[in-house]
């Protein structure tokens, strides 16, 4: 009767690109120069619509709003990695994705300022609608995940989380399951070190949350989630992997939430300055951008115009977003069911009474 | 007594079509096949839903014909279940979720209450979720702790969900059908007391039984009990009793608890003048007070007597030492009668 062991697994952690911009050649994925400008564009582009938020919500132009900014390589790498018909199951800070992935920002401005039409993407758009309740959109992304497994179709689905979410049962029961059932499915976790005041070592005692999807039989992975290089380069391993059939992966992006947890929080009251400032120096964006000029791929010029082109093209969606005539009150009800039942077109009829007399 | 047994009058008319005298168990699983059988977006998930056919055989043989990949056994998560039914449904399947027993619905709540009801509304009908739960709901089988509950109010207060409940077996497959066919989430909660407790005539092919329709189980003059579930049965069975005082008691058996049938309510209260709702689960908040509520809007002027209820009580669900004593018996709803009728 002797005591062995009977399972030991090794969680890696990848890292490309440093903080001066430099590259493991190695390691460095084969990215189009132009893509990498691309990658440059977007994530600028979101740290740009981001910050706009936080000045329309400090002008009552915006309801809450949980900011991105500096969680944008995360995003932006995931983005590159995704094929065109995969699905993105969101949490709530992945507005930099959704808007990749092809959600107007006008309807991304709109749910986060009160509307609900801000969650009916066009059609072609193959995006959940933001969860808020912590973790329940695990769930989903396994259930998306094995609904394509089931009908053959050539697309996964990428689904997101914050590392608060990884101590909610509903991340281990969708973990668990898309193992079981070999679901189409990556999930991203986007360990940003808060969940609102609570630090990750009073979340879990695990060192990693990548080793988690090692008990439920799945690859796990930890990456620098600064790094958009290795972020691509996971992302496109797990979703390979699931479009080959071999079944669901997790990835662990380590990232920083350089915000507070949204406009309605202080996160001064539970972190010090001193921390915010040491992941400042490990800007997502400034590192790209200093990878690019040692690579000759970019100019204090074309930085201008970017500059310029993305506040242009943000203030032109918030044109688009404040030109959205008002929803009608019968819209409270008018999608509650396929086919209105009597007692709800009862009250809305009372609605519209009250609202017209 | 069945249900169109010699001293009741039938629920429904004969069909003409080839039928068999099935139980609500088997109706429920004929339901099932005949839809996998026409769409095959439908596809069946829960726990030992598979290999052993369910825990009340309501699944059995299903495996066998349509194979693992449409009849799904799960890990044991009924959240999962429910929230990975909301992924399979939002892109194309019509996930049939089975809950165990109603008792282990919570960790599920959170799914069915944040994601299955709300998503056609939130996403203004960009998304929906098309997906039946069905739960084995009720007491009166003896069983564990948590394995009797009636928690339909928690739904009904809930907007997104219809909510079906099946008396007889051909009901039971005329409204499961209909809640595959549903474009919206159906909580079917399914009254395990009665599994097996009777057979009745059921067509051998699909056939559908409307939502939101309820049905006049026992037409009468003096009385309208209203019920759903296991506790029409126990209103026929009182009716009985009532018709050797002469006392002509309507049953309507209400079928959907959401959208509500408030038409037959009230046209059978306007014409008896007194009601007796009658429900398993605790009378405080429960359905009888909406449906109370409602007929004191609509009908408080043909009212004789104020509107009573014939409930559990307000107490945890006992263990099977006590299910006699807590479970709305035929005594009682006699009882409610005779004091509405005495008002």
């Amino acid at each position: 009767m002797p005591r062995t062991r009977v399972y030991e697994a090794v969680t890696e952690r990848l890292e490309i690109l440093d903080t001066e911009g430099r590259v493991d050649d190695a390691l460095m994925p084969e990215i189009d120069t132009s893509r990498i400008r691309d990658l440059y564009r977007d994530m600028v582009l979101m740290r740009t619509f981001d910050e706009k938020a936080l000045k329309l919500q400090r002008q009552g132009r915006m309801g809450t709003w949980p900011p991105i900014k500096g969680q944008e390589a995360v995003q932006a790498g995931v983005a590159l990695a995704m094929g065109e018909n995969d699905w993105l199951i969101p949490a709530f800070r992945e507005h930099g994705i959704m808007v990749l992935r092809g959600v107007p920002l006008h309807l991304v401005y709109a749910y986060w300022a009160g509307d609900e039409r801000g969650s009916s993407f066009p059609e072609d758009v193959r995006c959940f609608p933001v969860a808020v309740p912590v973790g329940s959109q695990w769930q989903h992304g396994a259930g998306v995940g094995l609904s394509l497994k089931l009908r053959g179709e050539d697309a996964v689905a990428v689904t997101f989380g914050g590392d608060g979410s990884t101590s909610e049962g509903d991340f281990h029961e969708a973990v668990n399951c898309a193992g079981v059932f070999g679901a189409k499915t990556v999930f991203v976790i986007q360990n940003n070190q808060w969940a609102i005041s609570i630090p990750l070592h009073k979340q879990t005692a695990a060192e990693t949350l990548a080793q988690k999807a090692h008990a439920y039989g799945l690859p796990g992975i930890q990456v620098d989630g600064n790094d958009v290089f290795a972020v691509f380069t996971a992302a496109v391993e797990a979703i390979e992997r699931a479009r080959r059939g071999d079944g669901p992966s997790l990835i662990e992006a380590v990232t920083y939430r350089l915000g507070d947890h949204t406009t309605a929080d202080d996160a001064s009251r539970y972190r010090g300055e001193e921390e915010v400032e040491k992941w400042e120096a490990r800007d997502p964006i400034i590192r790209l951008r200093r990878y690019l000029d040692h690579q000759g791929l970019w100019d204090d010029d074309q930085e201008t115009i970017l500059r310029e082109e993305a506040q242009s093209w943000v203030d032109a969606q918030i044109k688009v977003l404040e030109e959205m005539p008002p929803q009608e009150p019968e819209e409270m009800f008018t999608s509650m069911y396929a086919a209105m039942p009597p007692h709800v077109a009862e009250q809305m009829g009372e609605l519209i009474q009250e609202t017209r007399s | 007594m069945s249900a169109s047994g010699a001293e009741g009058q039938a629920l429904h008319a004969v069909p003409e079509v080839a039928t068999e005298k099935q139980t609500i168990a088997q109706a429920v699983r004929d339901a099932m096949l005949e839809e996998m059988e026409r769409d095959e977006r439908v596809i069946v998930l829960g726990e030992d839903v598979g290999v052993d056919g369910g825990v009340f055989r309501a699944t059995d043989g299903l495996i066998e014909r349509f194979g693992a990949e449409r009849v799904i056994d799960t890990p044991l998560a009924e959240s999962a279940i429910i929230g990975m039914s909301v992924g399979l449904a939002a892109t194309g399947f019509r996930p049939i979720a089975e809950i165990q027993f109603m008792g282990f619905v919570y960790p599920a709540i959170n799914q069915l209450f944040a994601h299955a009801a709300r998503m056609r509304n939130r996403t203004r009908g960009t998304l929906s979720c098309p997906m039946v739960v069905r739960m084995p709901y009720g007491g009166g089988i003896h069983p564990p702790e948590h394995h009797s509950e009636s928690y339909e109010a928690l739904f009904l207060n809930t907007p997104g969900f219809k909510v079906v409940v099946p008396s007889n077996p051909y009901d039971a497959k005329g409204l499961l059908i209909s809640a595959i066919r549903d474009d919206d989430p159906v909580l079917f909660m399914e009254p395990k007391r009665v599994y097996r407790a009777f057979r009745e005539a059921v067509p051998a092919e699909a056939y559908t039984v409307p939502l939101g329709r309820a049905a006049v189980a026992r037409e009468g003059t003096d009385v309208t009990l209203i019920a759903w579930g296991a506790m029409v049965r126990v209103c026929l069975d009182a009716s009985e009793v009532l018709a050797r005082e002469d006392i002509n008691a309507e049953v309507v058996d209400l079928r959907t608890l959401n959208p509500l049938d408030r038409e037959t309510i009230i046209s059978s209260v306007v014409k008896t003048g007194r009601a007796v709702v009658v429900h398993e689960a605790p009378r405080t908040g429960g359905f009888g007070a909406e449906i109370s509520a409602q007929i004191h809007e609509h009908a408080m002027l043909q009212l004789e007597a104020p509107v009573q209820r014939v409930a559990g009580f307000d107490v945890v669900f006992p263990l099977a030492h006590n299910e006699k004593l807590y479970l709305p018996s035929r005594d009682r709803i006699v009882k409610a009668v005779e004091k509405v009728l005495a008002f």
